[in-house]
């Protein structure tokens, strides 16, 4: 086990205009400031999981500044209260308790990132599509599920680390696998917007499928 | 299609294939295997001089053997490139006293029999998928009698029967008397909305394929009488319900109900003998001709795309979206963008705007001209690195390099790293940090799970690509799952550390269970092989050490089985409920014992 604060690999590879953790020094585990949001969904998370009890059972732990159930936290209102809460209570980091990360973290990271943090201070707790949703029937079990979720999220968000990307240069081209009317479609859609394009077809000419029907729907006019 | 043979920007590689990709977003290097065509394409005027001359007649592939071509032919007049091509599993050859006949023929000279297939080698920023479909195949669904009666026809057949560039010129023909029939007959879905036979799943275009063969029939021949068998006409899209009502008004008969079995009469009509759902009664019906209105099934190459390229198929063969909602083009890896039928049965319409919105989805991705690379990646920390060289050799990117005679600390190309974290799990030294998937940061939320009534809790690690997005479909599924489930996430589970399991055990937990991407299906080449042989370690010394090695499981979970996911919960909880706290007690003073560190 080892320091996370190590400055070795705390942040890596980052450019200079990009360096956001210099910019905000974190010390982890130290001075984090971190604010928890429950976000209802509208009825889908809080038919079953009792979110203002969550909020206010996290709300006593290590380092939570503000803790709040929020009906919609990836609406417009629910980040714009995200945002000013950042700037007003100093929050740097933030656990929004709401959908899947794989639904909303781009829309999370980049709201906190708005208000000057690393995009990777944020840790997303799945009570939807990991908790609501599959344990529709218990809503005790589910309410201390979400705690318990809750408190994975705050632990991690603790340790960690503002990281960034490194930009890298990009190949202009596409390739297209497949030379039916799809294919041929993305090709020109991307060729006309002066993209270079490998269309690859195993057949000896392409067209596909398409071009072996006769008249198509729905303007009955010939495929080819 | 012509513009895409004339476009200045467009590379047209026909007769090839991907064999090989490498590389990542913004830079995948494409290696494609271009079989020979033997006559030279650019040369080749399609005059047809050769064709002339070639004496091998086979079956013509675009007529679906309706007509017959030569070895040396074009595939249809429309073809891009125009350019004939010899099939040379089909030709006698071309030593001259065998045959070479075209060779003659050819003014031009552009036949060539000393091509070979050639590799190419190209680098590109983004990739489409649009590998496309194979028609179902009916002859398993034997009642309808496709390979025994010469007048059941699949609907490609029939749209090469009828098309005025088919075999007939687009005269309607019987197959067995060449005589025009009087009566026609569609079967639908066959091979759609049938788990036992086919797919289960609607193939979307049938409907309206066989709606609009009835309005191109009864134009041709008005009096023709036509009755389509169905379960339920699907005529969803813009336009579709008129045609459907045009099909009615002009005489066309929709019968409720799929047949049961079909036979062949004296004359070489068939008797279909269906049960009419809406008036409930067995009927029987004499038809010159059946048509098989088949469905859409994946492409045979899917199978070998998604492994080079690391994607995901849906149960049913089509690749699987990022997001079905939100993501419908995207595939889970970044710069891989899917286009028509690949992703799932759809007509022309959906297909061209699936395909506009591939190429602005990769155009939103390249016109910057740079990409930023996702920074969870491994960093070495080199003050603890023995230059043992186990990270080289795990890493499925060949991302790590460590001069092991030089005893030089290992270096991670971050370019080149996936991020997976294999190479941290396996690190015997603690000397490889995951950012973003610290020790610390996964540890933490093992004690989280654990400080408060262990024995109620099943531990759960998921990889972010197959079994988290398992957890995900089955919640958007709303499958029901015990409550004791917790769930870590980490990017592959080769991540998943052998101190984590042990960690996990010391705090209490009576199962975990790791689970990840199935074997051949793991988003970071082979990782998920680490995972497993760490898994069957794990357990050999949980036997030795006295814990009951069935505490620990190991299971693959695609994006796609969320109903598994939800069965595999439900027998961790039946697990979990079977480890008595006597046991989760021994467990803590046998770990007590010795350092988590000793157990590596």
């Amino acid at each position: 086990m080892f320091d996370v604060g190590r400055s070795s690999f705390k942040v890596k590879g980052i450019t200079m205009e990009e360096n956001v953790a210099e910019k905000i020094s974190i010390h982890p585990g130290q001075a984090a400031r971190i604010g928890v949001y429950v976000c209802h969904c509208g009825l889908n998370i809080a038919r079953t999981v009792n979110c203002g009890y969550v909020a206010e059972t996290v709300s006593e732990l290590d380092k939570v500044v503000v803790s709040k159930d929020i009906a919609y936290a990836c609406s417009e209102p629910g980040q714009q209260e995200i945002k000013e809460d950042i700037l007003e209570h100093g929050l740097d980091r933030i656990v929004v308790a709401s959908c899947s990360p794989r639904l909303h973290e781009p829309t999370f990271r980049q709201m906190i990132q708005s208000v000057g943090l690393n995009p990777f201070l944020l840790e997303i707790a799945n009570l939807r599509e990991q908790c609501s949703w599959v344990h529709m029937n218990e809503p005790d079990a589910a309410t201390q599920k979400a705690v318990t979720l809750v408190k994975m999220a705050v632990s991690r968000v603790r340790l960690l680390c503002p990281l960034a990307g490194e930009r890298m240069p990009l190949t202009k081209r596409t390739l297209v696998i497949g030379g039916g009317i799809a294919g041929i479609q993305a090709s020109l859609d991307l060729a006309d917007n002066g993209y270079e394009v490998i269309l690859v077809e195993k057949n000896p000419s392409i067209g596909g499928k398409m071009a072996q029907l006769d008249k198509t729907f729905p303007t009955m006019d010939c495929s080819i | 299609m012509t513009d895409v043979g004339r476009h200045p920007k467009i590379k047209l590689h026909t007769m090839s294939e991907v064999v090989d990709v490498e590389g990542y977003v913004g830079n995948f290097d494409v290696r494609i295997l271009k079989r020979a065509r033997y006559v030279d394409e650019k040369e080749c005027t399609a005059c047809g001089d050769c064709e002339k001359a070639c004496p091998v007649v086979c079956p013509d592939e675009f007529n679906v053997g309706l007509s017959s071509r030569k070895a040396i032919y074009t595939p249809f007049p429309q073809a891009v490139p125009s350019a004939y091509v010899i099939n040379i599993n089909e030709c006698l050859g071309h030593n001259p006293s065998v045959c070479a006949k075209c060779i003659d023929a050819c003014e031009k000279g552009c036949i060539n029999f000393h091509m070979s297939d050639e590799e190419i080698k190209e680098r590109v920023g983004s990739i489409v998928v649009a590998s496309g479909l194979e028609p179902y195949d009916p002859t398993e669904l034997d009642e309808y009698g496709y390979t025994r009666f010469e007048n059941v026809l699949t609907s490609l057949e029939f749209e090469r029967l009828v098309n005025a560039g088919g075999p007939t010129k687009g005269e309607l023909i019987r197959l067995t008397d060449r005589k025009r029939p009087q009566s026609i007959g569609f079967i639908q879905c066959v091979g759609s909305r049938s788990i036992r036979k086919g797919g289960g799943y609607c193939s979307n275009v049938c409907c309206m394929n066989t709606i609009k063969s009835t309005l191109v029939l009864k134009e041709h021949y008005p009096d023709i009488n036509i009755k389509v068998f169905y379960i339920d006409i699907r005529a969803f899209g813009k336009g579709f319900e008129e045609l459907y009502m045009r099909s009615r008004r002009s005489g066309v008969h929709y019968l409720r109900g799929l047949p049961g079995t079909v036979e062949e009469l004296s004359d070489g009509s068939l008797r279909v003998a269906v049960e009419n759902t809406a008036l409930g009664g067995l009927e029987f019906h004499d038809l010159d001709m059946l048509v098989l209105a088949i469905g859409i099934k994946p492409a045979k190459s899917a199978q070998k795309i998604r492994e080079m390229l690391g994607l995901q198929l849906t149960p049913d063969g089509f690749f699987l979206e990022a997001h079905p909602k939100l993501q419908p083009v995207d595939a889970a890896t970044r710069g891989v963008f899917y286009a028509g039928c690949a992703e799932g049965p759809k007509d022309i319409k959906e297909s061209v705007t699936q395909a506009s919105a591939a190429a602005a989805r990769s155009i939103r991705l390249m016109h910057k001209g740079e990409i930023i690379t996702e920074p969870i990646t491994s960093v070495v920390i080199p003050e603890q690195c023995n230059s043992c060289g186990i990270c080289a050799e795990v890493c499925p990117y060949n991302a790590i390099t460590v001069d092991i005679k030089k005893k030089t600390p290992a270096v991670v190309n971050s370019a080149a790293c996936a991020g997976c974290g294999t190479c941290a799990a396996e690190c015997p030294f603690g000397a490889i940090t995951m950012n973003h998937f610290t020790d610390d940061q996964i540890i933490c939320q093992i004690d989280a799970i654990l400080e408060d009534k262990a024995q109620e809790k099943a531990l759960v690690f998921a990889c972010n690509w197959c079994s988290y997005a398992g957890a995900d479909y089955a919640g958007v599924s709303r499958l029901q799952y015990p409550a004791s489930v917790n769930i870590i996430r980490t990017m592959c589970s080769g991540r998943v550390d052998k101190k984590f399991i042990w960690h996990a055990f010391l705090k209490g937990a009576p199962v975990v269970l790791v689970s990840g991407c199935h074997i051949g299906d793991c988003h970071y080449i082979d990782a998920n092989h680490w995972t497993q042989k760490r898994f069957q370690k794990l357990q050999k010394r949980m036997e030795k050490l006295g814990i009951k090695p069935d505490r620990l499981q190991l299971e693959w979970i695609s994006a796609a089985e969320g109903v598994r996911f939800a069965e595999v919960m439900n027998k961790m909880e039946k697990i979990r409920q079977e480890v008595s706290s006597q046991e989760i007690a021994d467990t803590i003073r046998i770990l007590k014992d010795r350092k988590i560190s000793s157990l590596k």
